[in-house]
Order: structure tokens, then sequence, then C-alpha cells
């Protein structure tokens, strides 16, 4: 049965991953190459590319245009994005061997991150059954998501904290995976729904509004240079478009004009 | 003024968000286009068998040519940041002019056609398949948008709801079920010249008056020539600034500008328009078609520069644009910036001490000054970031004494849209442009109250119609908006510099 269990998680991950990875690329060349026919970043923005990186950095670290809109939803968002990134982080102790130093020093932090990712989530839900604006706006899918992340937060605390697993045996696990050399898995309850869990996050990841994470940088009202008078910006759908257009308008004009 | 069928929504105490009324806005319907209008401007007439497939198809056209429209329709985590920041949602209180609510009408058919998970569990992302009620609640509400983009700077990723107004716009074009407002305007500017309507003797006519009028009054001949091949700046200015109050004082100041300048300069019969009506269709092929009468004239003409006159969207156009539309200019003078804002090159010639100004003529008034969105959010005066709000203030500084600024949550980048932008000036939406101008009314309204302010400054002709239409029904007086080349024009000292 343990065997059974291992290979299906060993599966389950490399599809996953799979799904994940593949996923994620299709969507990602999708944002890359479909052409942005104008210029139209919101102003006031960087005139040069060099604030472009700035720009973007204060909204992928700080969340500055949504700390200027909400303080509510900045303080749970901010909450629950840098406990996530600090649990994440934390997990890097399952897969590196051996484990450097720096990571034995966010250990403590990742530990209780934990918890701080979880109020952030309570708060973001929260929001969705109390500001009547939002109870609106939020959908059956933006339930599940927030569901799937306390779960996975909460079994991963559980863990930790109630009933603890062989974390030895996990690590040789997911360092088998990477090698193509299956190790057995533990077979706790709470090991296995936490797993599941992740696993679920990771097919959804590429299909769900989880893809705010790589579309960040891909936004044109952001990342574009404001210099449309200085420089001349254009693609070739546009370009092939005006030059159709006016060969057609100006053979009219010749026509009328040779009726006249 | 008949009489509103409606309720002015009352000031605020607390300008907190209100709480959502369903449906509050689900009666108002803009008129639909007349099929002459729609197929002169290569669009189908009216709705016909099969438009459900060919509205898909054409979203599916869009996705592939704009990158915006992608990553904005799968990037939204509604996180709420912006439902309260529309106009248009605190005037109303309709929950579908919340931005995000706004988006999901689009993105719910995006969602159905084009992704996996809407595909397989439509009920549960919120998909939903293109039929009447969807088309009948994007026609409204896509016509409830001003494309503003104040929505924007709120969101964390920075999506603009006006990028998805206008492509939902461009795909009910596309079927047949256009704005009657917008699309007989773009008819207009194609077959005469401007948004008005207004044929090139009638121009003439009217610029003959302009410098009998200031010549009356200053006994200075100030020329406003029309179509005068040869000199040094076209000049392109909404057709409204020709004969609509409070426009015209404005292109007066233009005028007595150039005049002390010595600057030679000329208006277009067959370009009149700075406006391009195509942005608020979302169209860029008729933005181009649009864009390229400037060229031709300003080719034809032989001009050095291209000037615009106090015009928001056709600002944004102008400037982020028109270089790519109808560029490269490389037959202009290269010492200047193609094209140019009128307040550009006044800031240029006060800072250069090439006018003569006596602010004192406009003691008479306190002045407070409208940042319109399009000129705020969507372009840029001047070589620095954030100089679309330095070089209008600069120029109102030079020429006026008693200046106030309104609440700034409400000016710069978050200033509010007067109401009336992208394509909504129309009667037919006054219930919406009177509700959707609250935001704006407060603040000027605050100003009013405390500082004594007498005019506010704008330098748009679409908020300048609109504040014209809307102040009375806040109990304001519709003749507190002004140009601001109407206070540099009274300011002005004629002569003084000659």
């Amino acid at each position: 049965m343990d065997v059974v269990i291992t290979y299906a998680y060993a599966g389950m991950f490399y599809l996953a991953g799979l799904i994940l990875l593949a996923g994620l690329a299709w969507k990602v060349s999708r944002f890359a190459f479909t052409p942005a026919p104008l210029k139209i970043p919101v102003t006031p923005a960087p005139v040069t590319w060099v604030g472009v990186p700035v720009r973007l950095g204060k909204e992928i670290i700080f969340f500055a245009s949504l700390f200027k809109s909400n303080k509510w939803i900045w303080l749970f968002a901010a909450l629950f994005h840098a406990a996530l990134l600090l649990v994440l982080i934390r997990h890097l102790r399952y897969i590196i061997e051996p484990v450097p130093y720096w990571l034995t020093l966010a250990q403590p932090f990742g530990v209780y991150a934990g918890f701080a990712m979880l109020a952030g989530l309570a708060g973001l839900w929260a929001r969705r059954f109390i500001v009547d604006r939002v109870r609106y706006i939020t959908g059956v899918s933006d339930h599940l998501m927030l569901l799937l992340l306390v779960l996975i937060g909460f079994s991963g605390l559980m863990m930790k904290f109630v009933s603890r697993t062989d974390v030895i045996q996990v690590k040789a696990f997911f360092q088998g995976l990477i090698y193509f050399q299956i190790q057995p898995l533990p077979t706790d309850i709470p090991l296995l729904v936490h797993l599941s869990l992740v696993i679920t996050l990771m097919i959804v990841f590429p299909f769900s509004k989880l893809l705010h994470a790589p579309g960040i940088v891909f936004m044109p009202s952001r990342y574009q240079v404001d210099n449309a008078r200085e420089k001349r910006y254009i693609v070739r759908w546009v370009a092939k478009m005006m030059q159709q257009m006016d060969e057609k308008d100006d053979a009219a004009a010749q026509k009328a004009a040779e009726k006249a | 003024m008949a009489k509103p069928t409606f309720d002015t929504p009352e000031y605020r105490e607390f300008p907190s968000p209100p709480a959502i009324e369903e449906g509050a806005m689900e009666h108002l319907e803009t008129y639909i286009a007349k099929p002459e209008h729609q197929e002169a401007l290569g669009w189908a007439g009216e709705l016909e068998e099969g438009w459900e497939q060919r509205a898909v198809d054409k979203l599916g056209d869009l996705l592939g040519k704009n990158k915006a429209l992608r990553v904005y329709l799968d990037s939204c985590v509604k996180c709420g940041a912006c439902t309260d920041k529309c106009h248009y949602f605190i005037g109303t209180r309709d929950p579908k002019n919340m931005p995000v609510a706004r988006q999901d009408l689009l993105r719910s058919v995006y969602r159905r056609y084009f992704t996996l998970s809407g595909k397989l569990f439509p009920d549960l992302v919120g998909a939903k398949d293109m039929n009447k009620e969807v088309l009948d609640d994007w026609y409204k509400y896509y016509h409830q948008c001003s494309e503003c983009r104040r929505c924007s700077v709120f969101c964390p990723y920075g999506i603009d709801t006006a990028e998805i107004t206008m492509a939902a716009r461009d795909i009910m074009n596309h079927i047949g079920m256009g704005q009657k407002y917008t699309n007989e305007i773009l008819g207009k500017v194609h077959k005469i010249g401007n948004n008005l309507g207004l044929p090139g003797p009638a121009l003439m006519d009217t610029m003959e008056g302009l410098e009998e009028d200031v010549f009356d009054d200053d006994g200075v001949a100030v020329k406003f020539p029309v179509d005068m091949h040869g000199a040094d700046v076209l000049l392109v200015t909404p057709s409204a600034d020709f004969f609509a109050e409070p426009h015209v004082d404005g292109l007066i100041g233009y005028g007595k500008v150039f005049h002390q300048a010595g600057i030679s300069w000329t208006v277009s019969s067959y370009a009149s328009e700075a406006a391009n009506f195509a942005l608020f269709a979302g169209s860029t092929e008729q933005m181009h078609k649009v864009a390229r009468r400037i060229r031709k004239v300003a080719q034809e003409f032989g001009v050095k520069r291209i000037i615009f006159g106090e015009c928001g969207h056709a600002w944004r156009v102008a400037y982020s644009f028109l270089n790519t539309l109808a560029g490269p200019f490389d037959f202009l003078d290269p010492k200047y910036p193609v094209p140019q804002h009128i307040l550009e090159f006044t800031h240029d010639l006060i800072n250069r001490g090439a006018l003569a100004l006596d602010p004192s003529a406009n003691d008479d008034k306190v002045v407070t000054f409208h940042d319109s969105c399009n000129v705020a959010r969507a372009s840029r005066m001047g070589t620095k970031p954030g100089g679309q709000f330095d070089i209008p203030r600069a120029v109102i500084r030079a020429v006026v004494n008693n200046y106030v600024d309104m609440d700034p949550e409400t000016t710069h980048e978050k200033t509010f849209c007067c109401g009336g932008g992208g394509g909504l000036l129309t009667d037919d939406l006054l219930e919406l442009r009177v509700k959707g101008a609250l935001p704006r009314m407060e603040a000027l309204h605050e100003v009013v109250q405390s500082h004594g302010v007498t005019h506010m400054a704008a330098i748009c002709a679409i908020c300048k119609t609109q504040f014209a239409k809307v102040l009375p029904y806040y109990g304001m007086q519709m003749d507190m908006i002004t140009s601001v080349h109407h206070l540099v024009g009274d300011a002005i000292i004629l002569g003084g510099k000659e």
C-alpha cells in the first residue's frame, strides 16, 4: 500500500509539475509575444527604460498602487504575500542538501510566517463577506482559491505543531523526485492532504487568476516607456494595416479627382 | 433647462464609498447608431443573425493583436481596490459601474470561449455565453465608462478598464451595435473635417468675426488665419473652440499668444478638428484615418510645427499615438516636439519673457484647475514626468494672482473625469453625466466654500462643455468654467512687446 501511495504521489507531482511549467510557458509566451499596438503607459511614467524596473519593482515589492488605493487590502495582501514568500523559502530545506546556513536562519521566521499567512488570508476572505462591493464581485472560484490556500497553510501547520511527520523521509522523497530515483513517502494523513492540495494548486495555477503573478510584468500600462514623441513606436500589424488603408484611400481619392 | 427626470446626487458629508444599489442605472441606454452611420465606417449596419459568433471571433482577433487586453483579462484577482474609484460608481451606486464589474462583463465571455476553466466549469469561474442579455449589459455599461483610466492608477497591476471598454465597443461596432453619438461624429469628421460639421466657409466667417471682436475690444489687429500655406505653425484645435462658450475665449487667447510671439500660424479647414473620436470606439483603423488628415495638411501647408489646442482626448491621441499612426514627422522642424501642446508653447514663451503679462487683469477671479483625465493619465507635457500637471499650473500662476488647488485626492494623477468623457457627452446620457460629475463637484464646492473660488479652468473641450452643463445641477454658475487660455488672453498686454 505504501509503495502504491509513493508512486501515486510521485506520478502526480511529475504530472502537476509538467502542467504547471507547460501551462505557464504557454501563457507567458502569449503575454510576451502578443503585440501592444499603441503606447499606453499610465502617466506619469518613466521617460527612459531605466525607470521601468523601478516602477515595476515598487509594485512587486511594496504593492505601491494598492497602498494608494486601500490600506486594508494592502495590509492583508502584503501580510499574505510576504508570509508566503518566507514559507516558500523555508520549504527549500526539503529540497536542498546540505541545508545552507542562511536557510537555517530563516527557519524560525518561516514557521511563524505560516500563521501570518493564514491571518492575511483570513482578512482577505473576510472582506469578501463584509464589504458589499467586494461581495458583489466575488465568484465561486475566488472563494475556492482562498479555501485551497487556507487548507494548504492549515495542513502545513498541523504537521509542525500537532501531528509531526518524518521530515527526513519527506526530504528523501523530494530529492528522489529530482534525481528520478523514487524514495518512499511517509503516509501520515496530514502530509498526504498537504501534498494533494499543493498538487491541486500547481495544476490550477496556469488556468486561474494566479496568472497575476507573471502578468504583472506584462502590463503595458506599467512597463511601457513614456517616449511616444521622441521615438516612433510601431508594431507590424499596425504598419501593415495603415499601409493597406492608405493605398485604398489614395486610390479612391485619385479616382474622385479624375472624375472631377 | 428641461426638468430632469432624475435626482442630482447630494454632496456627501464625508466622501466615503457609497453602498451599492443593484440595477440603479440599468434603464440608461445611449442611442444606437443608424445603419447608414455604421456602414459609412465599414461596420455592420445592425445586428444580423450569427452576430454572437462574429462577436466572439472579433474578441479572438483583438486578443491576438492587443497585449493589454489579453493580460488584463487574465490577471485580475478581484481584490476590490478599484471598486470605489470610478466617478460613475460613486455618483450612481450601480455595482456594474465598479471598474472590476465592468471588466467582468467582457471577461465572463472571454473565459467562456478562450480559457480552459471557462470551457469546463463556466459556473465556477463566472463564464457566460455570448447572448443578447450579455450584449445589452455591454451596451449599457460600456457606455457608462469614460475611459478616464482612474481605476488603473489604483489597480495593483495597472489593469486599465479603458482598454476593456474600447475592446467591447470595437466588438459592438463590428457586429452592428455602435453608439449614435460617437459614430455620427466620426462620419462628420471624414465628410466635413470636424466633429461639429462646420464647413470651410463658415469656419472662415467665424475666424474673421473673431478678428473683428479682438480689434473692437483691444484695438489690435490679431489674425485668426485659415488655410494659410507657409505658416510656421499648424494649429489643430477642437472644433468647439471655434464658437462654443467658454471654449472660444481660449481660441482668442491662443491667437493673442501667437500674435505677441510674432509666430505665424493657421488652422486648416480640412483638418479642423483635434479630437479623434475613434479613440472612444477603440478602433485603431479609424484612429489612423482621422490622424492621417493632420499629416496631409501639415505637408501640404509646409508648416514647421504642429500645435494642439486645449483638448483632453485629442492630446492623448496626439501625444501618444500621432507619431505611430501618422508619423514619421521628419518633414517638420526637429527643434520642436511633434506635436506640441499649446500650453507647452505658451509656457515656453512665458519662461523666455516673450509675453507681456498683467496678472492683475484677472484679479476679479479666484481660480482652481481641473486636471483633465486623458491629459493627466495618458500623456505628458514638457520633458519631465508630471509636466502635464506642472505646466498648466505654471501658466495659470503667471496670469492669475489668486490660485488654489482642489483636494489632492481629486487632482493630478488621481483627478476625476468631468463625467462627460470617452464619447458620453450626449444629452441621452445626461443623467449619467450629472451623477458622474459628483466627485469633481464636491471638490470644487469645497474650495468655493473655503477659498472663495470663482472659476475652474480646464484644458479640454469635453470638460468645458460638460461642466457648463452640469454646474447648475449642483447649484453653481455655468460660467465658472473657463479655458486656461482665456485667462492667458485676458492677461496679455497686447502691444506690450511690440
